[in-house]
């Protein structure tokens, strides 16, 4: 049996070839294996000025001087670090954080930390498209509201949230603003020359770099401070110890490099592969694009085949790897709670698929998952006393169920 | 997750699926699961004027262990009388699947609906 189809790039994306192929330079005996660290021989030297390339290569895309790059091993520490070092170094300020429902886990479970430890945190509701109500943020705000952080496009739903909107009420109340933005950079244009934005979370792995590593943005002008949760040899400007992984590092570097030379193309591209999908589906019955159409990244398609179970139709449509928002694919009986926070019906959260697009889907591609996926939908419909029921005019809604 | 060949079996043909009119005397359907929950099962038996399970339908929303159970459940019905109907228990559907733990429940609903379908049954004939 051939690959499934790779239709899932949001949850992650291959190495690109010519990344790989850095990044091997970068560890033998041969390559540049030095500590770039090390301040007393040419191995080290070369091993330095091979991460401060990488370092302008990834303040290059998102309009960042390099002193404000801070390396880490990817969006989750980087989060982390945002979070807890604001939290800890201005905690006499105010002991006050504010976040949305629908972010990564890697914030709602840090923000779960925080208030363990005397933190007070408020999880804003969504608007039913996705979106972050600009007002409801604005009267959330408190005296002692030291922190809001707010993802650039949210992973299962890629909806973009308006950072120069939000910014600028967090600037005009004197709260630092944090934005994870795993799932945006590269693939829409980030400049925080102009952004009112003082710490931004990167990974590599989702735009074709290598797993493992990540960066944060953290402001120089203002100036934010942070305190560090790494501690040893004050790497990093003390704000994160640790030997820096030199190939890794080449390896962000240089796909931040080829995202940028890309970008525009590769938006237009992957936004035409995205819509033939959708154009593929929109014309059968019962069919919900979950989270605000147009405000949203053009590669995802998070989309509900009511009446049909996510992962079974996962199961039938094995030849493509997508993702489901369907609670089976966790451990728990519960369904997506990002897709649970739009108020979605347990019933529309537990169809959901998401497919998302990148560099190396083709048309074809696109094309064979439409009939694939059309013929199975109807096959599982078809299997589906819900879909009966539909078809018989009853309101599922007022159906007393047997819950188990 | 990786499937049993049988699981794959029945979720890929599965057997008995339709749907019978639930007024007719011979018939007990059993509705049994939540949309919430991310699956719902219907099963229905028509049973003969001698107490035997003639026949076996349904239909179900869930994942393919679900589906695979109710399927299965259909083909053994058949041919046994009512209280070996209600004898049958999740255990024995979980092992002819080899279900791993998390899909335990999927063989769970599948007693229930066979529980819920004969008790129908037994409501309209005591009626």
């Amino acid at each position: 049996m051939s690959n499934p189809t790779y239709m899932d790039y949001s949850s992650t994306t291959p190495v690109d070839p010519r990344v790989a192929k850095k990044m091997a330079e970068c560890l033998t005996m041969e390559g540049n294996f030095g500590n770039p660290a090390s301040r007393s021989h040419t191995y080290g030297w070369e091993a330095e000025q091979a991460v401060d390339n990488a370092r302008k290569q990834v303040a290059d895309l998102i309009g960042a001087d390099t002193r404000e790059i801070v390396w880490t091993s990817g969006a989750t520490e980087s989060n982390n670090l945002a979070l807890k070092g604001i939290a800890h170094f201005y905690e006499k300020r105010g002991k006050h954080i504010i976040t949305l429902r629908t972010e990564h886990k890697a914030i709602l479970d840090t923000c779960r930390q925080l208030e363990r430890e005397g933190f007070e945190v408020t999880y804003l509701d969504p608007m039913p498209n996705g979106l972050l109500d600009i007002e409801v943020f604005k009267n959330t705000i408190r005296e002692d509201t030291i922190l809001a952080s707010f993802m650039h496009v949210n992973n299962e739903i890629g909806v973009i949230q308006d950072l120069h909107a939000i910014g600028d009420i967090c600037r005009e109340h004197k709260v630092f603003f944090h934005v994870d933005a795993a799932q945006s950079v590269g693939k829409i244009p980030i400049d925080l020359g102009t952004l009112p934005v003082d710490l931004m979370s990167f990974s590599a792995h989702k735009i074709y770099g290598p797993k493992g590593m990540g960066a944060l943005y953290v402001s120089r002008k203002p100036r934010v401070r942070l305190e560090a949760q790494m501690h040893g040899g004050g790497h990093e400007r003390g704000m994160r110890s640790g030997t820096l992984a030199t190939h890794q590092i080449v390896g962000m570097g240089e796909a931040f490099a080829i995202a940028q030379d890309n970008m525009a193309d590769e938006e237009v591209r992957t936004r035409a592969l995205r819509d033939r999908l959708y154009a593929g589906f929109s014309d059968m019955e019962e069919v919900v694009v979950n989270g605000d159409f147009e405000q949203r990244i053009g590669s995802n398609l998070n989309i509900s085949f009511n009446y049909v179970e996510g992962e079974s139709l996962l199961m039938a449509i094995s030849n493509i790897a997508v993702s489901s928002g369907s609670a089976c694919t966790s451990a728990s009986l519960e369904p997506s709670y990002v897709l649970r926070a739009l108020g979605l019906s347990d019933e529309l959260a537990h169809s959901s698929i998401r497919f998302s697009v990148g560099r190396y889907t083709t048309e074809k591609d696109v094309d064979d998952a439409i009939i694939l996926v059309r013929e199975k939908v109807q096959k599982l419909r078809d299997l589906s006393p819900l879909w009966d029921m539909f078809k018989d005019g009853v309101d599922l809604s007022t159906v007393v169920w047997a819950a188990h | 997750m990786a499937y049993s060949e049988k699981v794959l079996d029945h979720y890929e043909n599965p057997r008995n699926v339709g749907k019978m009119d639930e007024s007719d005397e011979n018939v007990g359907t059993g509705m049994v699961g939540a949309p919430a929950c991310g699956d719902v099962m219907r099963l229905q038996i028509k049973v003969s004027d001698e107490g035997v399970i003639e026949d076996a339908k349904f239909k179900t929303y869930g994942c393919g262990s679900a589906i695979a159970s109710s399927s299965l459940v259909t083909e053994i019905l058949k041919g046994m009388d009512l209280d070996e109907a209600v004898a049958i228990s999740n255990s024995d559907i979980a092992s002819e699947l080899a279900l791993p733990p998390v899909k335990i429940h999927c063989s769970v609903l599948a007693e229930d609906a066979i529980k819920a379908a004969v008790a129908d049954y037994k409501e309209k004939h005591n009626a």
